[in-house]
């Protein structure tokens, strides 16, 4: 908005100084940079074999060998953890971009459009809101069975549901605008008039909204792993994690208590980043409806 | 106003009935039918062609369609595929165990979320703003099944003060499920106020922002009436909505609170359908979850406009 002059990488430079200066900012983003790189580093760096069993030493407490002890087959806890939000992160972190573009698109254009296919779309979209947490996803499971290739276009779909709405209001705003009208006066194609004047407008609301629904996605994948409909055993995932060390809370408390911080400080580092970004670009959260 | 509530009604079939077309198209889309999954591997030849008769699958779809809505409306969803059970009789009681559970959170819940938001935006950045806040910031970010395996950690078992997980039977009478949905419920119930006290909070400090509170400070109403009088019942009214909103979230965040509690609600119900992949009992819950999301939302609209008269006149210019 401001920053038109500047270019694309001057400005998120910018924007990523002035994220680091708040301290929910700085916060969040070096907990997802810790993760990310975690991610892409832990293959080389884990202690052992994610697979590899122990029949001795089940349930063990942390020791020198195991520093956060061993799980119920005997595997090393540390290692699994450190693998656990790899499957998570690619799979949200492709589904994600994918869900605001289409969303995005759709919205952007069926504000722009109106008339009889915004009031059929927005119905559309009403129907599916109407089914609400995981249990679309779940309904999908049912149909199509599990495992990434049917989870990541699933998530991908029924996340940018409800961004066509954020995305349809975003630009029902800019619509009004006169330069908006301007760009009609002189003949523009809508498609230029979307490219040129609406997406340069809307691409703010789209990126704080993006940063939360990324949470939101990851919050969705974890359940489903821990539901039994993610990530397939052996591999490690911390939903499912979470799900069988939970029987044996009593005897082995880390083996719950590890996937859930590495989980938690992923999800909230996401929202503060989220947060920041908000205030930095000017945008309030905080008024906006939870859907 | 009265055009206004004929209006959403009618909004709200037509929800339903899309999500009834969607949920049909669902299934239809599926490789295979009920009867495929019944056989399994005798799944060929005259079995298959007479099992499809006996259940009125070699109708065409539209046909099929009409039937099972006609049903559903009378509240007959038909029999699950795996055994000669009604769903309808399935389901009753697990309806009833979660609507004990949700109205447990929200008779806790609301409540506190309303007192703790507006103590939140009156004391805003200072320091119950900001505990109240980091806490709601806490309780969305971490998942409900995390929430909720963190509480047994705690409460059930190094504390040992209540039961980890419920062990009643779904037709138990209600007073049964009490010392053991305690945990449960508090799950729904924190992360419940996390939502609403956010709400609550932002439109406290708007309220408080406005005109009219400035006016009265200026003529020296005193601190608590411009509190109580001015701002607050205009601050709450939003509230509706969102409490709405929270109620269908907790028909979906009930899905994986009631696995971890082994409570036999309408979520487990879904879940063991899921996995022996019963499409018929998914189909019935997903439509019962939707009827009563719109329901829901459509009686907080009613209430709202009702409550607040420049909603009717700002709303009835808008369309």
């Amino acid at each position: 908005m401001s920053g038109a002059a500047l270019s694309t990488a001057g400005r998120a430079r910018g924007v990523l100084r002035d994220m680091m200066a708040r301290p929910s900012g700085a916060i969040g983003l070096t907990l997802v940079t810790l993760h990310l790189a975690l991610a892409l580093a832990s293959p080389w760096i884990v202690p052992y074999d994610y697979k590899s069993m122990d029949a001795t030493g089940t349930l063990t407490g942390p020791s020198a060998a195991h520093w956060l002890g061993t799980d119920h087959l005997g595997r090393d806890v540390l290692t699994r953890v450190m693998l656990g939000g790899r499957e998570a992160l690619v799979i949200t972190g492709i589904a994600t971009p994918v869900a605001m573009i289409w969303g995005g698109l759709t919205g952007v254009w069926l504000g722009l459009r109106g008339g009889w296919p915004d009031e059929v779309a927005m119905r559309v979209v009403d129907a599916f809101l109407a089914l609400p947490g995981i249990l679309p996803l779940l309904v999908l499971i049912t149909v199509f069975g599990t495992g990434g290739e049917v989870l990541l276009p699933t998530l991908a779909f029924f996340f940018g549901i409800p961004v066509i709405r954020v995305a349809r209001a975003a630009a029902h705003e800019v619509v009004a605008r006169d330069f908006v009208s301007a760009a009609r006066a002189r003949g523009h194609r809508p498609f230029d008039i979307v490219r040129r004047e609406i997406l340069p407008n809307v691409t703010d609301t789209l990126l704080v909204e993006g940063a939360m629904r990324w949470s939101w996605m990851l919050l969705g994948f974890s359940a489903l792993s821990f539901l039994g409909f993610g990530v397939a055993p052996p591999r490690p995932d911390w939903g499912l994690m979470v799900s069988d060390a939970r029987v044996y809370m009593s005897l082995a408390p880390l083996g719950v208590i590890a996937p859930v911080v590495a989980l938690s400080t992923l999800i909230i580092g996401i929202n503060l980043t989220a947060d920041a970004l908000a205030k930095t670009l000017g945008l309030d959260r905080s008024r906006k409806a939870v859907i | 106003m009265y055009g206004l509530i004929a209006r959403r009604f009618a909004l709200g079939l037509v929800t339903v009935w899309l999500v009834s077309v969607i949920i049909f198209l669902g299934v239809e889309a599926l490789p295979g039918d009920a009867c495929t999954a019944i056989l399994e591997r005798d799944a060929h030849g005259e079995a298959l062609a007479a099992c499809r008769k006996a259940m009125g699958l070699d109708t065409p779809a539209l046909a099929r369609y009409a039937e099972w809505a006609a049903g559903v409306v009378q509240g007959d969803f038909g029999m699950s595929a795996g055994g000669q059970e009604s769903i309808a009789q399935m389901v009753g009681y697990r309806v009833r165990n979660s609507l004990l559970l949700a109205a447990g959170a929200l008779a806790v819940g609301i409540p506190l979320a309303i007192t703790l938001g507006v103590v939140a935006g009156l004391t805003r950045d200072r320091w119950p703003d900001l505990l109240f806040s980091t806490g709601v910031i806490l309780a969305m970010t971490i998942p409900e099944f995390v929430a909720a395996t963190v509480l047994i950690l705690v409460f059930a078992i190094w504390l040992g003060w209540v039961p980890a997980i419920v062990l009643t039977p779904a037709d138990a009478p209600p007073l049964e499920f009490f010392p053991e949905f305690i945990l449960a419920s508090t799950v729904l119930t924190m992360l419940m106020i996390a939502h609403v006290m956010r709400m609550i909070r932002a439109s406290v400090i708007e309220a408080m922002a406005s005109d009219y509170v400035q006016m009265a400070t200026l003529k020296g109403v005193p601190y608590w009436r411009i509190v109580f009088r001015h701002a607050l019942p205009n601050a709450l009214l939003p509230a509706i909505n969102v409490i709405a909103l929270t109620v269908a979230w907790l028909l979906g965040g009930v899905v994986v609170v009631e696995v971890v509690f082994n409570y036999p609600g309408l979520g487990r119900l879904l879940v063991d359908a899921i996995s022996d992949r019963d499409l018929p009992v998914v189909q019935a819950i997903t439509m019962i979850v939707a009827a009563t999301y719109v329901g829901v939302n459509l009686v907080a609209d009613i209430l709202s406009l009702a409550l607040n008269p420049r909603l009717r006149s700002h709303r009835a210019r808008q369309r």
